[in-house]
């Protein structure tokens, strides 16, 4: 469904006056290349400036890759990029809504661009659409965050896309409003839909079949969110106990304690293999810590996702 | 735990027309504690946080931030706070130590005051080389950094942070937080709303808007044995669920 080979597109970035794009490294001479079957949830994670909006706008035919291909269905991204604007709904990563018309007005805006009507496609959009029907007459830039959000996956769909690409629906957006929004994407799924969708949001990975973690341009694993966890690779702990902020330096100062993150009430630790738990509980109680709690944790996509950017800035500066 | 109020709001309200955006809220915060903001979308806690930064007048009811009334002294309390919005609110198009001396120019620090602050930071950013570099070629975390730094540089009593860390690496968002930390151990207070709830168990109490009302406020650890949760996700998710506006 879709098809994307050797992808690379470089460019000087005039907001940072850098130079950035994507499957560009030295070290990385292919690009980016990767495959997502009909009907598949493919995500793709990585903070911001990762590359995931200039490889979405390339698959979306509004931006011009310098080499490699993508074909979106059957359609080439360069030559038949008419063909490809009929069979995709593009959700760029803020809402492109017209604030100054109303809810309805905004859809069916979107409905007259591809030659069709609300009427036709309503029963297709109805799930999502009906939520924000009672405010039909208002203007699309009073709803709050979620309903602007609703609102805009109702415009992307209207034309019923075979391929829907979300350029990050979920940033902003409360725990609550995500949640259901990935609901909604897995309901398009059932009905055959194949969805690209990028995320900040680590925690939304395994709502994806498959995922792509990204970091500057690249690709550095790409697999179901349940194999990137299966081939972390170190011995990760996870440590609980008073005084958490002033522990965490602590645990760095110990010499078979390779990584630590604090992850909310509790701190995700790398160490040397041949570390036993006692040796560094025995170390915290003898540094004064109280109700010191350690063990070993299956790792979350967010522990991979620290292990394999580390791994990537090995003999290279920290930027 | 300090028995310094720092921020005390009662009975807050403030209403657009017919619509209550924030309805009747009071709490207090203490000084050097990290205050987690939370709310769904649409909850009130930007109308709310702007009434307390001096930048909206509430409808009725009282608040003091940094001991000045909100209504009638908020030019006093623009000096005596710090604030981040998500846009890091820096100007790239100056150098890092132009953004420095922009700032804290504006806070009426002295010359002397700032030359020597500016040199401290940066050796404890450990951005000396940076020192003439335009904020838009910093990376996406540093700039971050940068963008907390200025807006604690005159030592404020507390600093705002509106969403800080939406969109950036894991790495550099626990590094964050660390500094976070760091400032609460100064002494300063640390206001924050955020949409990452793991983010919400750093917190040293966290408040819960729902509908324009605050449901809950606690430490993380209560509200998670109150609500029998297992993690301040779980917690949210059953109070933000009684929420019946949009």
């Amino acid at each position: 469904m879709i098809e994307v080979k050797n992808l690379r597109k470089n460019y000087h970035s005039e907001k940072s006056d850098k130079y950035a794009g994507i499957g560009t490294k030295e070290d990385k001479e292919n690009g980016i290349s990767f495959s997502v079957p009909k009907g598949e949830v493919f995500g793709v994670i990585g903070p911001d400036g990762a590359g995931k909006t200039t490889l979405f706008r390339i698959l979306a035919t509004l931006l011009l890759a310098d080499s490699g291909e993508a074909r979106m269905s059957k359609w080439d991204v360069v030559e038949d990029y008419k063909e490809i604007r009929k069979i995709i709904g593009y959700m760029p990563g803020k809402f492109s809504l017209y604030f100054d018309l109303s809810v309805e007005e905004n859809l069916k805006f979107f409905a007259t661009v591809f030659d069709t009507t609300i009427e036709e496609n309503y029963e297709f959009i109805k799930d999502i659409y009906q939520q924000i029907e009672p405010f039909k007459t208002r203007r699309a830039g009073a709803l709050s965050g979620g309903m602007k959000q609703k609102l805009a996956l109702s415009c992307a769909l209207i034309h019923q896309p075979e391929i829907l690409i979300l350029d990050e629906p979920t940033t902003g957006v409360d725990p609550v409003s995500r949640k259901e929004f990935w609901d909604m994407l897995k309901k398009l799924k059932e009905g055959g839909m194949t969805i690209l969708v990028s995320t900040a949001y680590m925690d939304e990975a395994t709502r994806c079949d498959r995922i792509a973690l990204m970091r500057d341009g690249e690709f550095i694993a790409i697999d179901t969110p349940a194999q990137v966890i299966a081939d972390y690779e170190q011995t990760l702990w996870s440590v609980k106990g008073d005084n958490l902020s002033s522990m965490l330096e602590d645990i760095r100062a110990y010499p078979q304690v390779e990584t630590s993150f604090a992850f909310g009430d509790e701190h995700h630790i790398t160490v040397d293999p041949n570390l036993k738990k006692e040796e560094l509980s025995d170390y915290l109680t003898e540094k004064g810590y109280t109700n010191i709690s350690i063990n070993e944790i299956t790792p979350t996509v967010e522990d991979c996702f620290l292990a394999l950017t580390k791994e990537g800035e090995k003999g290279k500066e920290e930027d | 735990m300090k028995n310094n109020i720092i921020v005390e709001v009662s009975e807050l309200t403030k209403k657009f027309g017919n619509f209550t955006a924030v309805d009747n809220i009071t709490f207090k915060v203490t000084e050097g504690e990290i205050f987690g903001f939370l709310g769904a979308n649409g909850a009130g806690k930007t109308t709310a946080m702007q009434m307390l930064i001096g930048l909206s007048k509430q409808t009725s009811g009282e608040a003091f931030v940094a001991g000045y009334n909100i209504r009638t002294e908020s030019e006093e309390i623009k000096k005596n706070i710090g604030y981040m919005s998500q846009k890091f609110s820096l100007y790239e198009d100056l150098k890092v130590w132009e953004n420095i001396r922009l700032f804290a120019g504006i806070y009426g620090m002295k010359d002397k005051d700032i030359a020597e602050k500016t040199d401290d930071l940066l050796k404890r950013l450990d951005f000396e080389d940076e020192r003439n570099t335009l904020v838009k070629s910093l990376p996406l975390g540093w700039k971050q950094k940068l963008a907390f730094s200025v807006a604690i540089f005159h030592n404020p009593k507390i600093v705002f942070l509106d969403e800080p860390t939406g969109g950036v690496d894991p790495a550099t968002r626990r590094q964050f937080w660390e500094m976070i930390y760091k400032a609460a151990e100064d002494n300063i207070t640390v206001f924050a709303t955020t949409h990452y709830m793991d983010e919400a168990e750093y917190c040293d109490r966290v408040s819960i808007m729902v509908d324009g009302r605050i449901d809950a406020l606690d430490t993380p650890s209560n509200l998670k044995a109150h609500f029998e949760a297992k993690d301040m996700d779980e917690v949210f998710r059953k109070l933000a669920r009684k929420a019946t506006r949009d």
